[in-house]
């Protein structure tokens, strides 16, 4: 039954592109695809190491300049992603080793701290960020001779990307690694008891992390052909917390379903209303207050809730499981 | 006067601004362990109630204080009633406040406009002041004064008063106060309103120099973030110290080094996570 349901999903994601109609909604699932990757890496600290991090943007974003800047001295694109994504490395495992002086609530104010010096330098270091400007650049990349330039090539191509990171989230998560991280977040006590190094088990998964934000920035970069101090401000740091808590933190689909909620949701709610970040306020408000779970097990408890309201017989069936969840 | 001396007592002047903001962002943070990411919010919303009062005719003073008390009351809302359901989740509470300062910087955006919106200086301290031969602004000097007031009292409040041992029991160690008769949660809310009224009023007080506008929230976070870091969360000397500190380093980092000015202002704060991670007179590690 799951490998018949991974089936169907790969079937349709590879598909995508054939049967919605449009550029605009294939820009608009690449959009999810990249935003599922910086989700997942995002999750493999809030969610499996239980590290709040706002601060992730600017990773995002780090690797999305550095790229933009790379790609404008006139290097080829494998030096661009090569580069970026170095650079990147290097300033995950500085934001770690800075961040991870901090636990609980030091490490989210740190993050913050972190994230905002980087909107700050990309605000105003102007003669390398361009400042409010951001930085333009020309052409995506054409690897084995494909040209990425059109949406659906480039749909393909993030698609790609997309499932090495999944594949690579799913081994981690499989891993004796992904469990010591599990651990250092449920009893980091007697992780430290049993000889296990806390301190480098986080730092090793901040890199892993920070490694796939900036793989995503990398994307981000590539579709927009643009980056401006607004891809690495605190908003985007949220929004990308947002994605990741709405699916479930801590899961290999939660990520995925967040993001592909928060980009559909956030598109729709820009072409009716202006307000994106009070409807974005408000979901932050109401999911904590309401479904502390996530989103997706939160509806599905609150349907539960509200059709034993209405039909109390009903109701402890619903809540049985049925032949198909074996 | 020189070009130095402009510096410095912009450096104090904002310095001032920063402790009303973060005596209350670091008592909250201290006693109540809530990263409260709404405080910037405060500060600019007390700043745009304000612009309103004295619109309709309130004179500048009135409206700070009702401005300020207008932010408390909305900060005891959101205490009681969403705070309040989220004791101990960490997360939980970063993501509702950073929510709620997304929420209410739109609808300031709705009802203000995007506008800069500027706050006359009272009529009694425009112009200069002459001390020691030179001439001061005199606004930024009362700004100064009531910061060193405030400090003052707050301080008499927390060493001297019933209700400040309550705090400061709160704060070291709120089981033990709740075990001993002390309503921890009846304090909180009393914090929680005490540092919104000190966020609005600063805002006031800080329109005729900052102005206000979109993103002032996102602006003064910052700020309140690296004074309650660098000085230690809970300690009312650590908050002073702490803007100061932060006043002069982002008044000379933007002078010196325009294009860094957020590097100068945060490397101190690393720098002491690195070495003393608990703040410099803080006693317990954030």
């Amino acid at each position: 039954m799951k490998r018949l349901a991974l089936v169907v999903a790969l079937a349709l994601a590879a598909t995508v592109p054939l049967w919605v109609s449009g550029t605009y909604y294939v820009n608009i699932a690449s959009q999810i695809l990249f935003y599922a990757i910086f989700a997942l890496g995002i999750n493999v600290l809030a969610g499996y190491a239980g590290l709040v991090t706002l601060g992730h943007a600017g990773l995002f974003g780090i690797a999305a300049y550095a790229g933009a800047r790379i790609m404008n001295a006139g290097a080829g694109h494998l030096a661009v992603a090569a580069g970026a994504l170095a650079v990147t490395l290097v300033a995950a495992a500085v934001f770690a080793a800075l961040a991870l002086r901090g636990t609980g609530l030091g490490f989210v104010m740190i993050t913050v701290a972190l994230g905002q010096i980087v909107w700050g330098v990309a605000y105003r270091w102007i003669s390398i960020t361009g400042g409010d400007n951001g930085i333009s650049v020309r052409g995506r990349p054409s690897p084995l001779g494909l040209s990425l330039a059109a949406p659906t090539a480039f749909y393909w191509a993030t698609l790609v990307v997309f499932l090495v990171a999944v594949v690579s989230m799913a081994i981690f998560a499989a891993s004796p690694f992904g469990a010591s991280v599990c651990g250092t977040r449920d009893q980091p006590r007697r992780m430290n008891a049993l000889g296990y190094h806390v301190w480098m088990i986080r730092f090793l998964a901040f890199v892993f992390s920070g490694f796939w934000s900036g793989v995503a920035g990398l994307l981000f970069l590539y579709y927009n052909q643009f980056v401006s101090p607004q891809a690495v401000a605190l908003t985007a740091s949220a929004e990308a917390l947002l994605m990741v808590i709405s699916g479930g933190t801590g899961t290999l689909l939660g990520p995925i379903a967040g993001a592909a909620l928060v980009v559909i949701m956030k598109n729709v709610a820009s072409a009716y209303i202006e307000r994106w970040n009070f409807v974005l306020g408000a979901i932050f408000v109401v999911i904590v207050v309401f479904m502390p779970e996530g989103l997706v097990p939160g509806t599905a408890r609150l349907g539960r809730w509200a059709l034993a309201a209405v039909h109390p017989r009903a109701a402890p069936r619903l809540g049985a499981p049925g032949p198909e969840d074996a | 006067m020189s070009l130095w001396l402009v510096l410095a007592v912009n450096s104090v002047t904002l310095g001032g601004l920063l402790f009303l903001l973060s005596a209350g962002f670091s008592l909250i943070f201290g006693l109540m362990k809530i990263p409260n990411l709404t405080h910037g919010s405060f500060f600019m919303l007390g700043a745009y109630l304000a612009t309103t009062l004295i619109a309709h005719g309130f004179d500048f003073w009135t409206a700070a204080v009702v401005g300020g008390l207008g932010v408390a009351a909305f900060g005891g809302i959101v205490e009681r009633f969403i705070l309040r359901r989220l004791p101990g989740a960490e997360l939980a509470q970063v993501l509702v406040t950073l929510g709620l300062s997304f929420m209410i910087a739109d609808v300031c955006l709705m009802v203000w406009t995007g506008d800069p919106i500027r706050i006359d200086t009272p009529p009694a301290l425009r112009g200069a002041t002459a001390f020691a031969g030179l001439a001061f602004p005199t606004y930024r000097l009362a700004i100064s004064g009531i910061a060193v007031i405030f400090a003052a009292v707050l301080w008499a409040l927390l060493d001297r008063t019933r209700l400040g041992a309550m705090i400061r029991a709160g704060v070291d160690d709120p089981a033990m106060a709740r075990v001993v008769g002390i309503r921890v949660s009846r304090l909180f809310t009393i914090v929680f309103c005490l540092g919104a009224w000190l966020a609005g009023f600063a805002g006031v007080i800080g329109g005729p120099i900052l102005s206000v506008y979109p993103g002032l929230d996102q602006e003064m976070l910052p700020l309140a973030l690296v004074v309650v870091i660098l000085g230690g969360s809970g300690s009312l000397l650590g908050s002073f110290v702490g803007s100061f500190v932060v006043g002069f380093l982002y008044n000379f980092g933007q002078a010196m080094f325009p294009e860094l000015a957020y590097v100068v202002l945060f490397l101190p704060m690393l720098i002491v996570l690195v070495v003393r991670p608990q703040g410099l007179f803080g006693r317990q590690a954030i």
